[in-house]
């Protein structure tokens, strides 16, 4: 491709996003400068998924987003319509809380949902709320994206007085309060348990399961169901194009579409809205229509497939399709759809340490596996590049890693090897996914280029102790 | 001794009587002192922990949680610059060090003019976009040695450098503590009404419980 053709698609005023061939069923009005403003937002059929909805019971607005097996867009990929079903029956009120506090490296999609398409994601709140009888919606955004919360507000408020959000939502019965609510920096507060203790006025800090979901015991103890920005961005056209009409895009275990955000060493990066399972993560980097090839021509070393937290992939997983159980099948997970490109001029070992210092650096205390194991991992990766690591570093990084995470870890197949893939997810000894997610980059990095560690580490001399022994001795 | 100017005050009230319990607005109202401040001091907690029914050390202790919550003073301008993963193959560690070296001081000390403090961010959701920076949470996409030094150029001259930045966000920079330059606004006429979930007994009327 050429200059010009790697430029096509770009849309200015939504920074990264490329429109390019394929249906689209979030990013749809992204085209448009003022797709954030509730006039165009009706003039493009806005708020007609709420009105059909209002047309139908709560339940059957729950059928068809059960049918549509909508999955979560948020990392765990769990099927959002069931999530719904977990409430305890008798038990009110319950809450929603829109968890839109994106911060797992590499993703970049919710951010531009809220900041060019806020009313899709009011309605999808709105849909949510009437179908499961939720007395109040709080709207989590991140606290660093000023720019989406002023979107949001401003939505909020066209929504309210026009009569969409407050007392009778459209001269009916449903009546419903929606907040916007924003956090302070605090990449944990993004697992669910952890927002709703922000969310509370407390440290961001995951509680303690079972109970598994908050759907059960959640914001203030009541039944609260949280689900992802994106996830919810789904639900206005679902309403309004049935289940059968979403689910003739994607894979049938994996239905619609999901934004991608693909950035690192390829040609043309950026938020890509791609069908669900049918595309291959080599036509995602090598297309015309997607990211045009890796930069330079160069080779592909290795790529993250679904943000920091996922174990990363090689060459020989380029076929794998972009669906969360082939992806899991072969030792990762498609996540929050973020994928980092690296190419062969990438040193491991750096792009390691990278990862592993941001969990070090966003652990929130609570496990001590995870608090002590990531601070442990981030300075022997260190000591490693500084040319001060010792021969014995390696193994040292594995067995701290398999304190936070026991077993064999998730890893792609390495055919070369004889390697085969160990399945996602991983086992933990601590109460969130964050610590095990450190161990991902490591396992990833010495498993494939375990001579890029050795090479480094050239001192042979042990470690000098720092009292003298026989002082001490006396 | 109250802390918030009457303005202010008057907005806290408002924050804290958006959820069905208080203590639910203790970050919303840390970001509201930290507006009116630049940062948090002794007097804004103990007067949020008394909107929040909560005492000031765990105002204290909710608030130290959250990096974005400063408990000194930092420049007019705060500057965060990512170094995480994307950007970091993108250029973000020369892009860290040309801002340290060009505005002479540590990560996260001031400048002797008081208008910039920098700080070393994590992953801002703007990875396709890389190198990134924000100055006050506002977006610099793509960004390079050049296109900072301008951003700083026009805050020095006191102007905006906003139209430089994500070309979805224009207007003028706020300071320090300014997040969103709107606030959302529930008319009283058409809230649902906001209740303690203990005040809420059974289901709401639109929905017809199968027992």
């Amino acid at each position: 491709m050429n200059e010009s053709s790697l430029q096509a698609g770009y849309v200015k005023h939504a920074p990264g996003f490329v429109e390019n061939k394929g249906p689209k069923l979030i990013t749809s009005r992204f085209k448009h400068t003022d797709s954030f403003t509730l006039e165009k937002y009706l003039s493009t059929d806005g708020y007609e998924g709420l009105r059909s909805a209002l047309n139908l019971s709560p339940s059957q607005v729950h059928d068809e987003v059960r049918e549509a097996s909508l999955l979560g867009r948020g990392g765990a990929g769990f099927p959002a319509g069931i999530k719904w079903g977990f409430p305890p029956e008798g038990v009110w009120p319950r809450y929603l809380v829109v968890n839109g506090d994106e911060s797992e490296i590499g993703t970049y999609k919710d951010r531009l949902l809220m900041e060019r398409d806020p009313h899709q994601l009011i309605e999808g709140v709105l849909i949510a709320c009437y179908a499961l009888g939720l007395s109040q919606a709080f709207l989590y955004v991140r606290g660093e994206m000023a720019l989406a919360q002023e979107r949001i507000a401003i939505a909020l408020d066209e929504a309210y007085k026009a009569g969409y959000i407050g007392k009778n939502v459209l001269d009916t019965k449903f009546s419903v309060d929606v907040v916007m609510h924003w956090g302070a920096g605090a990449y944990i507060v993004g697992e669910e348990t952890a927002l709703i203790e922000s969310l509370e006025g407390k440290r961001g800090m995951p509680r303690l399961k079972p109970p598994y979901f908050p759907a059960a015991i959640g914001l203030y103890g009541k039944p609260t169901i949280v689900n992802n920005v994106e996830t919810l961005s789904n639900l206005p056209w679902i309403i309004n194009n049935g289940a059968s009409a979403y689910k003739e895009f994607g894979s049938e275990s994996s239905p619609g579409t999901r934004m991608f955000a693909i950035s690192g060493h390829v040609k043309r990066p950026g938020v890509y809205e791609v069908e669900h399972g049918v595309t291959t993560f080599r036509e995602l980097f090598y297309g015309d229509n997607f990211c045009g090839g890796i930069r330079d021509d160069n080779e592909l070393k290795m790529f993250i497939p679904g943000g920091g937290s996922a174990p990363w992939f090689f060459k020989e997983q380029l076929d794998l399709p972009l669906e969360a159980s082939a992806v899991g099948a072969a030792g990762s997970m498609l996540g929050s759809g973020a994928i980092v490109v690296m190419d062969e001029t990438t040193d491991a070992v750096k792009a390691c340490l990278s990862v592993v210092r941001f969990f070090a650096r966003e652990s929130c205390g609570k496990c001590s596996p995870c608090r002590e194991g990531t601070t442990w991992e981030e300075k022997i990766l260190q000591r490693i590049l500084n040319g001060d690591g010792r021969p014995s570093d390696i193994d040292l990084l594995l067995d701290i890693g398999d304190n936070i995470s026991p077993g064999p870890y998730p890893a792609a197949s390495y055919p070369d090897e004889g390697l085969e893939a160990v399945p996602f997810p991983p086992k933990q000894t601590t109460i969130c996914p964050l610590g095990p997610s450190s161990v991902a980059p490591i396992v990833s990095a010495i498993r494939r280029f375990r001579s890029e560690f050795e090479s480094l580490i050239t001192r042979r001399d042990p470690i000098p102790l720092s009292l003298d022994v026989e002082e001490v001795a006396t | 001794m109250s802390f918030f100017n009457e303005e202010n005050e008057a907005i806290a009230r408002d924050i804290v009587g958006r959820y069905p319990v208080a203590r639910s607005a203790l970050i919303p109202l840390l970001h509201l002192a930290q507006e009116q401040e630049g940062w948090i001091t002794k007097p804004a907690m103990e007067q949020i922990a008394e909107l929040t029914n909560t005492t000031s050390v765990e105002v204290l202790g909710t608030g130290t949680f959250y990096e974005m919550f400063k408990f000194h003073p930092v420049g007019r301008y705060l500057i965060k610059v990512c170094t995480n993963i994307s950007c970091q193959l993108s250029g973000a560690d020369e892009l860290l060090e040309h801002v340290k070296t060009s505005l002479g001081v540590e990560e996260g000390s001031i400048t002797e003019d008081e208008l910039f403090t920098f700080e070393e961010a994590e992953c801002v959701a703007a990875c396709t976009e890389a190198p990134c920076f924000t100055v006050n949470y506002r977006y610099f996409h793509r960004a390079t040695k050049e296109l900072f030094d301008e951003v700083v150029v026009d805050l020095r001259a006191g102007e905006s450098p906003l139209s430089k930045g994500s070309a979805d966000d224009q207007g003028v920079m706020p300071e320090h503590g300014t997040l969103s330059r709107v606030r959302q606004q529930i008319p009283k006429s058409r809230c649902a009404g906001i209740k303690h979930p203990e005040e809420i007994k059974g289901p709401p009327n639109w929905i017809e419980e199968s027992v």
